[in-house]
């Protein structure tokens, strides 16, 4: 308390009226009416109640929330000049250190990060300052009320390779871009945005705000190579070769699924959430008059895990008309890795969560088809490496569960193509590529790489924020030929 | 940009390509494959590569009319242009000096069988070809593959040529009557096919290696989507095959994931032909 009452000065509002004023919800879509819609969940705030919003914070000396992001936003100063009613100052403000506002307000597990040590958030009755989505409004706002506009510095004479559309390859393209430098990704679908196209549904991260995006990073003239699976179609070695390439950056990701590998797993009707995120997503399953791509629909559909992807999976089952979706996890609540407000919506959407359940094995009839799933109940016996209580199986505890469907999402693996391919690039024990922190540097001389291919899935700020890293990184290994 | 710059009917419902795709031309070794989409709403299709030309930077597929997206590929021409090609992907077919190798292939698998029969004699084998079709007129490639093998067997199911049967009548005859060393056997084609022929082989232990066709989406091991048991353990064909050892794969499995999606690819076709064909 102390704390807060000596930071207030030169506050026009005092800081007991500021923390009298209630934390501001988004207006979602009812869970009745966007059970059956792929529209996204929340509206967004309007500018009175982004002010309103805005006007929590008490513009702390030491400022927690910008150490709590990972690419140290400005945060007190943004909201200060949504507070004034500055909202294209707001967004530009922003954007001097994160170029993907938009898409972070919307992803970020903010009560992880930088709403995790807000201030006001630490004090017992009063949740932190809603940053995601004043972050969401204010990139928002600009997009439909100011000019994007990006400054390009002198044009160099390099030009630089980067492979994957990821955020992290996204980030790289953008920061170099703008240092001047000539930039190219190269992507291997067919639609570059990494995750944010094939795996995040609409619902939760709308094409739009992506398309948008990607839309500035071409207009600054980053240079996009559809359908090139580097490793294959163009070696690594080829880029910094006859491609004649300076540096490279590798952002390729974690996209390879892991299996439960228990029996009756091949049985139609068991997806991993890749393919079935990405039958929705990418190749848009979900809009039947119009594409292609097949999916099937029935009455019970199981999800397996309890991560964002298992969220998206679920939530999009349901959207697809699945009566029944359900979240069976092997651990306990206090466990699950899914953002909170995903978490939430998908409660209100009448999604039903099961706790402390391990699949052992899948059913199927005679056309192969997957038709139940046997599980076990678990208990949760001492901590593990990760510190979370690790489940043990209950011996006697086995039961069936009729399905229609079932989704696996229990995380992912390393993809091979561009680690195998790259000699001279060190992984490590699992494959991922060892990358120094600070730099992305690789072991390969004018090789770079960030994002979930250097950790392990992890989250879009990170993988932005290694972007970030990398490009000024890539700069200085440019212009001195230092390595 | 992937511009269609020959296309010949071949007979009923096959037909070849050449597409200009200067990258995937480039790159391509037997055995491995692309995946194309005809438009900005179609389904992401893979098709084996049956021939590459790095000077014209063109590759060559031979396509079956089977569905919706095959179907509209056939109806495009010289001139047109798809919206995707993505290539080469999987890995390329082992070619190494093995001695004898009968290559066996059946329907568009004689396209795929092509490029690698050709190889395999490159590299000094003596390459036995058994290729099929329902009756002479139906046969693709003959020529090609008289060029890229020391010797052509032909199986026909009417007996209008050659043999009258199926390939593994042409086979079994090869291993029992004639009593030949064979040292590795590469069958390409339908899935019946395929199993047929490697439960043929398992009994004298011949290498025999196919090459595998699941439903596939993304092509580069993201979606999981085109996993097989080989040995019993989970493999993705996109990018730990499409070859496999034969003796190990479960057909059974394969032949079931490949029918999943039937229905909806049979409604996607019929109103695909009611809407632009008037029924
Ligand atoms: C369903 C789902 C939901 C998620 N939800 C959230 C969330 O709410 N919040 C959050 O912070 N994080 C979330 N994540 C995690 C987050 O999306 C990832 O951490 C992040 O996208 C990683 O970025 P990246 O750039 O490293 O890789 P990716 O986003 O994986 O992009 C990699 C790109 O590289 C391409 N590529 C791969 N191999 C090659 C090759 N050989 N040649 C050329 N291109 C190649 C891929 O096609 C892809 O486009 C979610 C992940 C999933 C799967
Ligand atoms: C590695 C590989 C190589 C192939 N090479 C050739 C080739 O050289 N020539 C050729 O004619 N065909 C080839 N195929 C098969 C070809 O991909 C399918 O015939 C095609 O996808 C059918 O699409 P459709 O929409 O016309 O038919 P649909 O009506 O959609 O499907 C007809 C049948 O094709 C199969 N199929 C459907 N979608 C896919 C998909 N996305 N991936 C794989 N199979 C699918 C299913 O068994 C389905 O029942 C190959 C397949 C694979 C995996
Ligand atoms: S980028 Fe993410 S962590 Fe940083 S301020 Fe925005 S929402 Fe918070
Ligand atoms: S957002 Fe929270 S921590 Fe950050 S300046 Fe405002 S009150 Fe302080
Ligand atoms: S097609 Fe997606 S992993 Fe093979």
């Amino acid at each position: 308390m102390d704390k807060i009452a000596d930071t207030n000065e030169q506050n026009s509002l005092g800081n007991k009226e500021r923390l009298k004023i209630k934390r501001h919800g988004m207006q979602c879509q009812s869970p009745e009416e966007r059970r059956h819609n792929f529209k996204e969940v929340p509206y967004g705030y309007s500018s009175e109640e982004a002010i309103e919003e805005a006007k929590r914070c008490i513009q702390c000396k030491r400022p927690y929330c910008i150490e709590g992001c990972p690419v140290n936003i400005d945060i007190p100063a943004f909201l200060k000049l949504i507070e004034e009613g500055d909202f294209l100052g707001a967004a530009k403000k922003i954007k001097e250190t994160n170029s993907l506002p938009a898409i972070c307000g919307r992803v970020c597990p903010q009560e992880d990060q930088c709403e995790k040590v807000c201030i006001i958030g630490k004090r017992k009755d009063t949740p932190s300052v809603a940053i995601g989505n004043l972050e969401r409004f204010a990139a928002d706002y600009e997009a439909k009320y100011g000019d994007i506009y990006v400054e390009v510095n002198m044009k160099k004479d390099k030009k630089i390779a980067v492979v994957g559309g990821g955020p992290a390859g996204l980030t790289v393209a953008g920061d170099l871009c703008k240092m001047g430098y000539s930039v190219s990704i190269f992507e291997a679908l067919h639609e570059i945005g990494g995750v944010l196209m094939y795996g995040i549904p609409e619902f939760r991260l709308p094409k739009e705000i992506l398309l948008r995006e990607l839309k500035v990073l071409e207009d600054m003239g980053v240079e996009i190579f559809t359908n090139e699976v580097i490793g294959k179609t163009i070696t690594v070695d080829e880029l910094l070769g006859e491609r004649g390439y300076s540096a490279v950056f590798i952002g390729t990701g974690a996209g390879t699924p892991k299996f439960l590998n228990i029996p009756g797993e091949e049985f139609n009707g068991v997806y991993s959430a890749n393919e079935f995120l990405t039958r929705v997503n990418l190749m848009r399953a979900y809009n039947k008059s119009e594409f292609d791509t097949p999916i099937k629909c029935g009455k019970t559909l199981v999800v397996f895990g309890a991560g964002n992807t298992a969220m998206d999976a679920v939530r999009t089952g349901l959207r697809l008309g699945y009566e029944d979706a359900r979240i069976f996890y092997r651990r306990s609540r206090k466990e699950m890795t899914a953002r909170l407000e995903e978490v939430h919506h998908a409660e209100e959407e009448g999604i039903k969560f099961e706790f402390l359940i391990n699949p052992v094995r899948f059913i199927g009839d005679e056309n192969h088809n997957v038709t139940a799933v046997e599980c076990e109940r678990m208990e949760l016996g001492e901590p593990d490496e990760s510190g979370r209580r690790r489940p043990i199986p209950i011996k006697g505890s086995e039961f069936v569960t009729n399905i229609d469907a079932a989704v696996i999402a229990i995380g992912t693996n390393v993809n091979p193509i561009v680690p195998s391919s790259t000699p001279g690039m060190n992984l490590n024990k699992w494959g991922y590529i060892i990358a120094d922190e600070n730099t992305g540097k690789t072991t390969k001389k004018g090789v770079f790489a960030g994002g979930d291919i250097v950790t392990g899935a992890a989250t879009v700020i990170l993988a932005m924020g290694a972007g970030k890293k990398a490009a000024v990184a890539i700069d200085k290994y440019l212009e001195t030929g230092i390595w | 940009m992937y511009e269609i710059v020959g296309k010949k009917n071949l007979g009923e419902g096959i037909n070849l390509y050449n597409i200009s795709a200067a990258d995937v031309a480039l790159k391509a070794l037997p055995g491995q494959f692309i995946i194309l989409r005809v438009n900005k709403n179609g389904e992401r299709v893979p098709i084996t590569i049956a021939n590459s030309d790095k000077n014209n930077k063109t590759v060559t597929i031979l396509v079956q009319t089977l569905g919706k997206t095959t179907h509209l590929l056939s109806e495009l021409n010289v001139g047109d242009s798809l919206a995707d090609v993505v290539g080469p992907l999987g890995i390329p077919t082992e070619i190494e000096k093995f001695g004898t190798v009968v290559c066996i292939g059946g329907g568009f698998g004689i396209a795929a069988i092509y490029p690698i029969a050709k190889a395999l004699k490159e590299a000094g084998n003596n390459v036995i070809s058994i290729i099929g079709a329902r009756s002479k007129g139906l046969l693709l490639m003959e020529g090609e593959m008289r060029s890229a093998s020391s010797e052509v067997l032909i199986a026909t199911n009417d007996g209008s040529y050659g043999t009258k049967g199926i390939v593994t009548d042409v086979l079994r005859e090869l291993i029992y009557d004639k009593k030949i060393q064979i040292d590795r056997i590469i069958a390409i084609g339908p899935v019946i096919m395929m199993k047929a022929v490697s439960d043929l082989t398992r009994e004298k232990s011949i290498k025999t290696m196919v090459s595998l066709n699941p439903i596939m989406i993304d092509g580069t091991g993201m979606c999981g989507a085109c996993r097989v048991l080989v040995d019993k353990k989970t493999k993705f064909a996109c990018v730990d095959g499409p070859d496999f050892d034969g003796h190990l794969v479960d057909f059974d499995n394969l032949m079931n994931r490949l029918k999943f999606y039937k229905e909806e690819e049979k409604a996607s076709y019929e109103c695909h032909m009611k809407q632009h064909h008037n029924g």
